[in-house]
């Protein structure tokens, strides 16, 4: 007698998957891994290669002999992890804090909550972090932008648009912010890349348009205001809007699913959060630079916001 | 076009069968009809064993308010009232029939030319609908009659027909219109004059236009008919035009609306909502936004009752799949062993891996065969092993994409959650009671995670506790 298989609805899948989705955001990351690789050349090549190498190394490592579970690197989120790591690190980074990064943003990051999906913040940006505060000189002395430069560790360094903000000093062309000549992480110096990227990303439907939306309008209607305040003080939006990790940051580190709310009004409330906290540490607080901060603030309080946050019901009470 | 405003999906539709001709399915040597077929108390049996019975004649009756009579579809000899095991797994009580022939009941007109004529009250009509024992055919099979009689509190002024058939690879629906719309429409009048309001609307997906057109076109044929019986009894110009209007206003308004493909569509909620903007509140039937909604397949079965005398002895089926030889539309009696259907499709594919009644988001996995066609069939769906084998299930990305198309705005990750952990008072705040098991959140999952399957064991502990309470 024949045996069917019986189980219950629905008998038919999407065929989404967690590879597919990591891929797409490896694709739209790719125009500005290629600008990364122009401006810094060997050092991000390097540097991009020694991060996804060692968060595939220690996730399989402390899947395999800590937790003794399946070895789960096949779905992507590892290497997508030490790419985006690597994203947001200066080019000129020596190796091995590199791969101190790599260990933190993976360990301290991810496995220890549990694996993909159970962390409570953004691996990659743990790991950056870490780097910040252990190597505080390393991490803000970036590479001046040379094409096809086969420096590493040895690169000519200079500040970024930010810090010249911040410590009362010329800018530099906007149009080098657009295209990404100029000094910073190596995934974060060309807003046009990284928006051909969101819009990739929003075409295929992995992400929502809430979370960078939000952040970036908040972004620019704080500073717009600031800027009408006191002009000479405060920089235009349109600098904020272009500099530092802010694209990258909104575009493809709030948008972390497993980092950030479940719900479009969480979102909106999350990505306004991150706004706000970005640009008081720009404008007020010591460092230069505050997308990091603000996100991994955020991140620790998605628990809460989809606690309070619930999906728009089709019979609203 | 118009259609529902929260979530939703995009499944491939995979019409196979679409606009292939009925086909009759031959009789069974034994035909199976069990005592419930709808929702609501079983039906109680008033045959014996060794009776004679026609087809079409009634052999158990209706065991409460809430039920429904069923008829033999076959002639023959009961051989025994037992139970048997169905094919999900259940023993039901059932009457096995030994079937001799098709000897009908003689008030029955099983073959007629279509009848418009009907000038039964409403009591009348709904008397003829209930004695035939007809169910909702869209899936639920919540006895119709029940249906035609809204709490007085409730005024309709509506009248729905669920042709939407949104579930991917049905096409049974859209063969009965393009095969019998004068008789469809025929149906939907009745069922308005049961409910005595003059408007109704027919919702059509997309992908079936050509049904649009045709029942558009039928429906301006019997506009013009109209006008011109009105016309011919006047004497006076003037006169005429007056009672041309008055009259017309009389004449009930029927509309063919096609509706943009987006499943769940078929769902009651979500119909109402993307034809008549109204929204059914939390728990409350469709009559509380004046709406009662009844299957495509229903107006036909009620037709057939009212014009006919027919009761409801056969069902449209669907039988189809990927491996399938013959995909296509079938006329089955009630009582038919499943394996009758199969074969006239080409028998079951060596690489059947499911055998699915139903259609592929809300359908029912057969374990067997032998399960005969009910009231609830609506077709025969077969998946092929590499569609049927189950997915290897991941952690929660929290992608939030079950939240993004559920069209309840639930919060499936949450309620799965939450089912898996036994947290049911929290699933009832999340507010389990108001999902409607579409399966959305697991189609669209890119964790492969058994959503629906938690959420469903919550549900019925949540309702169960709800029902407790309520009747403490």
């Amino acid at each position: 007698m024949n045996k069917w298989i019986v189980s219950s609805s629905p008998h038919v899948h999407s065929g989404d998957s967690i590879q597919k989705n990591m891929l797409y955001v490896v694709l739209a990351l790719l125009p500005a891994y290629l600008v990364a690789l122009y401006y810094f050349g060997v050092g991000a090549l390097v540097v991009s290669v020694i991060a996804i190498a060692s968060c595939i190394g220690f996730e399989a490592f402390i899947q395999r002999f800590v937790l003794k579970t399946k070895v789960s690197i096949s779905d992507g989120s590892a290497a997508l992890t030490g790419l985006l790591l690597a994203m947001n690190l200066p080019s000129n980074l020596p190796w091995w804090m590199v791969i101190i990064g790599s260990m933190v943003a993976i360990g301290l990051g991810k496995m220890c909550y549990g694996g993909l999906g159970n962390n409570l913040f953004n691996p990659a940006l743990v790991g950056r972090v870490f780097l910040l505060i252990s190597f505080p000189a390393a991490m803000t002395t970036w590479p001046i932008p040379e094409p096809f430069s086969m420096a590493y560790m040895d690169a000519q360094t200079a500040a970024t648009p930010l810090s010249f903000m911040k410590f009362d000093q010329m800018l530099p062309p906007i149009l080098n912010t657009l295209i990404g000549n100029e000094g910073g992480s190596m995934g974060e110096v060309s807003a046009i890349a990284l928006l051909l990227g969101g819009i990739f990303l929003l075409w295929k439907k992995v992400i929502t348009w809430h979370i960078p939306v939000s952040i970036l309008a908040t972004v620019a209607l704080f500073t717009g205001i600031m800027h009408l305040v006191d002009p000479m003080a405060y920089e235009n939006p349109l600098w904020h809007l272009c500099s530092g990790g802010l694209l990258l940051g909104s575009i493809f580190m709030a948008t972390d699913y497993v980092t950030s709310p479940m719900t479009p009004r969480g979102q909106i409330v999350y990505g306004v959060g991150i706004g706000l906290i970005t640009v008081v540490i720009r404008l007020w607080g010591s460092y230069p630079e505050g997308v990091s901060f603000a996100i991994l603030l955020m991140n620790a309080a998605t628990p809460l916001i989809d606690r309070y946050m619930k999906p728009k019901r089709f019979v609203s009470k | 076009m118009k259609t529902f405003s929260l979530g939703g999906i995009h499944p491939h539709d995979n019409k196979l069968s679409a606009r292939k001709p009925f086909k009759v399915v031959a009789l069974p040597d034994v035909a199976i009809f069990p005592l419930e077929q709808h929702i609501g108390a079983p039906a109680k049996p008033i045959v014996a064993v060794g009776d004679k019975v026609l087809a079409g004649q009634m052999i158990a009756e209706a065991g409460g308010f809430v039920s429904a009579p069923v008829h033999s579809s076959v002639s023959g000899t009961v051989q025994k009232i037992a139970t048997f095991t169905d094919g999900w797994g259940f023993d039901k009580m059932a009457i096995h029939i030994k079937v001799e022939g098709s000897e009908w009941v003689e008030n029955i007109q099983a073959n007629s030319e279509l009848r418009t004529e009907c000038n039964l009250s409403s009591e009348e009509i709904i008397k003829k609908i209930a004695d035939a024992g007809i169910v909702g055919l869209g899936g639920a099979c919540f006895p119709t009659q029940v249906k035609l009689m809204p709490p007085k509190d409730m005024s309709v002024d509506t009248l729905i027909i669920n042709a939407v058939e949104c579930e991917p690879y049905l096409t049974h629906n859209h063969q009965l219109m393009l095969e019998k719309p004068a008789e469809v429409l025929m149906g939907v009048r009745i069922l308005m004059q049961a409910l005595n309001i003059k408007k109704a609307i027919i919702g059509i997906e997309a992908n079936k236009m050509d049904a649009v057109e045709l029942l558009k076109g039928e429906l301006i044929k019997e506009k013009g008919e109209c006008q011109h019986k009105v016309s011919a009894k006047n004497t006076s110009v003037t006169e005429s035009v007056d009672v041309l209007l008055t009259d017309r206003e009389k004449v009930p308004e029927v509309n063919v609306v096609p509706l943009k493909l987006k499943y769940p569509q078929g769902g009651e909620k979500q119909l109402i909502e993307a034809l008549t903007g109204r929204k059914v509140p939390n728990g409350g039937i469709p009559a509380a936004v004046g709406c009662v909604v009844q299957n495509v397949g229903t107006a036909f079965a009620v037709y057939e009752a009212v014009q006919l005398n027919k009761p409801l002895v056969e069902v449209m089926m669907t039988v189809t799949g990927p491996s399938v030889t013959n995909p296509g539309n079938f006329i089955v009696r009630i009582g038919t062993p499943i394996e009758k259907v199969l074969e006239m499709a080409g028998g079951i594919p060596a690489d059947t891996g499911k055998i699915i009644g139903g259609g592929p988001m809300m359908g029912k996995t057969y374990s067997h065969t032998n399960h005969p066609v009910s009231k609830r069939s609506s077709g025969l769906l077969l998946l092929p092993n590499d569609m049927a084998a189950p997915l290897e299930e991941k952690n929660c990305i929290r992608c939030g994409k079950c939240v993004q198309n559920c069209p309840m705005g639930l919060a499936p990750y949450l309620l799965a959650t939450q089912g898996e952990m036994a947290l049911w008072d929290d699933m009832e705040q999340e507010q389990v009671a108001n999902c409607i098991e579409c399966g959305c959140c697991t189609f669209t999952c890119p964790s492969n995670r058994p959503l629906l399957d938690y959420i469903r064991y919550g549900k019925q502990t949540v309702m169960a506790n709800i029902r407790a309470r309520a009747s403490k």
